[in-house]
């Protein structure tokens, strides 16, 4: 993963009369990350999406993938970005292999090469035997498989998926994000907007929190739990076989430990980092025996609640 | 260009494929040749002395004992109607199906989609004018066995020309309305409507006007009854189908060119053909107006749409 940055935003806003869809959003994606788009219905992220691809143009601010603007320049921008929309529709009269022929031959590709392609395409989908089907027979799932296909005949720097993983069943959804990851691993940016947030978490390197338009927070699903439900910090929970004062005192002492709260024979201990070894160590030497140790680790569910909850009130 | 190839290609191939294409040029085919070259047919011998020039033309001119039935009224029935087929659905259709983001995040221009729709469109109508005018000639050359004349051939072309303008009116104007109105519906009925209104309506509006400003009472003197008929005459040249009645008037019937109601007063007077540069000349105004309208149409739509934020709905 290098630290060139592929997609950048600064002070994007795009605002329907009174309503501001995005509020000045500043986002710089690194190359070869997978960044989750997360937030509430009308949250802005298909908005921002549109923007980023120079389908809708911003009300101020710019939006550039590569070093291209997306107002100015985009038939580049589109060359490099391929997008799946989040109701992805096909000619339902063509066959598979014929609506990816179309957009190869937008995409200026030689009828030799795409043909080819289109071959390798569908049987990474999965859909070789629905080749010569005609879409209006494809379900839900494998329309949406073949809309990777369509993103990646393109051989895509950046993709856009908006909400890849909406309303298909639990199957289609493994195999829809499998895919992805398999396009994260060709060194593919890819960008995910999704309110399910476990399916984020399974492929996304980093996300990002959308809410009314504004960017609320940033980072890996670590950081972010960390900053936001620990205050920063590091929790670490002990179960001990029995409770003991002397214990608690020793922990306290540790440098690093700012607090630890004890119920019953369970520790929570809060701590500037991962202190797990000391804890140990300290808890071997008063003769507690520890039962299970472990360091609570942040879903994006939580992250998420947290976010919305907090700005609710 | 190579995106509008593409484009083009697979609209044309859609146009051609769709049912409704080919049940509205059966109804054409089997309508326009059955009944004008059986109407045509029989009543051109009658009608035909020594002196007759421009036997061919009268083909397409002559009609039944209803006076109904000529084939240029039959055009300007039916053109409407396949213009509005073409293109009622060309941009919201596409929105509906959910395949205008797709395309539109190909690396094409925008307007590409607008345009090779169009041209798409406009081939279609002309293919069908074309074999159409072509199939009653080589039918009614075997009927009646008068060859066309060199300048009969040429009026035959203008012909084809200016029913290819009024259907490309018709199809912008549906194109306009379908990226106006986001329901197919919706646009189809807004065409059908426009087309309704000036069939019947303009005629029944430019009555009425003519009354209000002229009225003719009970004896009505020679002067008043021109002016009455004048403004009729004007006001109704706001409909498409009266440029276009007018101008193949002019073309088709070299004897007869005058089309303005003052022309009544002279029907005492020898038929005598004009040149076809002449008859040009007469049909002129209406022709750039069509054209015009066409344009109009058009830009609006391409206007519109180029603006136009491309949402996946």
């Amino acid at each position: 993963m290098s630290d060139k940055v592929i997609i950048e935003t600064r002070d994007l806003v795009k605002s329907y009369g009174k309503f501001v869809a995005v509020d000045r959003l500043n986002l710089s994606i690194t190359e070869g990350q997978v960044f989750g788009f997360l937030g509430p219905n009308g949250a802005g992220k298909t908005t921002t999406l549109l923007m980023l691809l120079g389908l809708t143009e911003p009300t101020s601010g710019t939006a550039t993938i590569c070093g291209y603007d997306s107002i100015r320049e985009p038939v580049e921008i589109k060359r490099l970005a391929g997008y799946l929309p989040e109701k992805v529709g096909f000619y339902e009269d063509l066959t598979a292999a014929e609506n990816l022929d179309y957009t190869a031959a937008l995409n200026g590709l030689s009828r030799k090469i795409s043909v080819k392609k289109i071959d390798d395409l569908l049987n990474i989908v999965g859909l070789s035997d629905m080749a010569n089907k005609k879409v209006r027979t494809f379900s839900h799932g494998m329309k949406q498989r073949l809309g990777i296909a369509d993103v990646m005949i393109k051989d895509p720097k950046v993709a856009f998926f908006d909400e890849p993983t909406a309303g298909i069943d639990p199957e289609g959804i493994e195999q829809v994000l499998g895919l992805i990851a398999n396009m994260a691993r060709r060194k593919v940016t890819i960008v995910l907007s999704s309110h399910q947030l476990h399916h984020v978490q399974k492929v996304c390197t980093r996300v990002g929190i959308l809410s009314k338009g504004r960017l609320v927070a940033e980072g890996s699903v670590d950081e972010l739990g960390r900053e936001k439900i620990a205050g920063g910090k590091v929790r670490i929970e002990i179960q001990v076989a029995e409770p003991s004062r002397k214990l608690v005192k020793l922990v306290e002492k540790i440098k690093g430990v700012t607090g630890v709260e004890s119920t019953g024979n369970v520790l929570l201990i809060s701590c500037e980092k991962d202190l797990r070894r000391q804890i140990a160590k300290v808890a071997a030497d008063c003769d507690s025996l520890i039962v299970q140790m472990k360091i609570e680790e942040y879903g994006l569910d939580e992250i998420y609640m947290k976010y919305f909850s907090e700005r609710q009130i | 260009m190579k995106g509008l190839m593409s484009v083009f290609r697979k609209e044309l191939a859609d146009n051609f494929n769709s049912m409704r294409f080919i049940i509205l040029s059966l109804i054409m085919y089997g309508g326009g040749v059955l009944l004008t070259i059986f109407v045509a047919a029989q009543n051109i011998r009658s009608g035909v002395t020594e002196t007759t020039q421009f036997i061919f033309l009268r083909l397409f001119t002559v009609s039944g004992d209803s006076q109904l039935f000529s084939f240029p009224f039959f055009m300007s029935f039916f053109i409407p109607i396949l213009g509005i087929v073409l293109g009622f659905d060309a941009i919201n259709g596409e929105r509906t199906s959910g395949n205008l983001s797709r395309i539109s995040s190909q690396p094409i221009y925008r307007d590409t989609v607008i345009n090779g729709k169009f041209l798409a469109g406009l081939v279609t109508i002309a293919i069908l004018v074309i074999s159409l005018v072509m199939l009653i000639s080589g039918i009614g050359l075997r009927m009646i066995g008068v060859p066309p004349g060199p300048d009969e051939i040429l009026r035959l072309f203008t012909f084809i020309f200016i029913t290819i303008i009024y259907g490309a009116f018709w199809l912008a104007l549906a194109i306009l309305f379908s990226v106006f109105f986001d329901r197919i519906a919706t646009s189809a009925l807004a065409s059908i409507g426009v087309w309704i209104f000036v069939l019947i309506f303009v005629s029944l509006i430019a009555s009425v006007i003519a009354s209000v400003v002229a009225p003719l009472g009970q004896n009505p003197g020679q002067a008043l009854q021109i002016q009455h008929d004048q403004i009729v005459s004007y006001v109704s040249l706001i409909s498409p189908i009266v440029l276009y009645g007018q101008s193949i008037q002019a073309i088709l019937i070299p004897s007869h060119p005058v089309m303005f109601v003052v022309s009544l007063y002279y029907t005492g007077l020898e038929p005598n053909p004009l040149p076809l540069n002449q008859s040009l000349l007469i049909a002129w105004p209406q022709i750039i107006s069509l054209i015009a309208l066409t344009a109009l149409c058009f830009a609006g739509s391409y206007i519109r749409f180029m603006r136009e934020e491309i949402r996946a709905t």
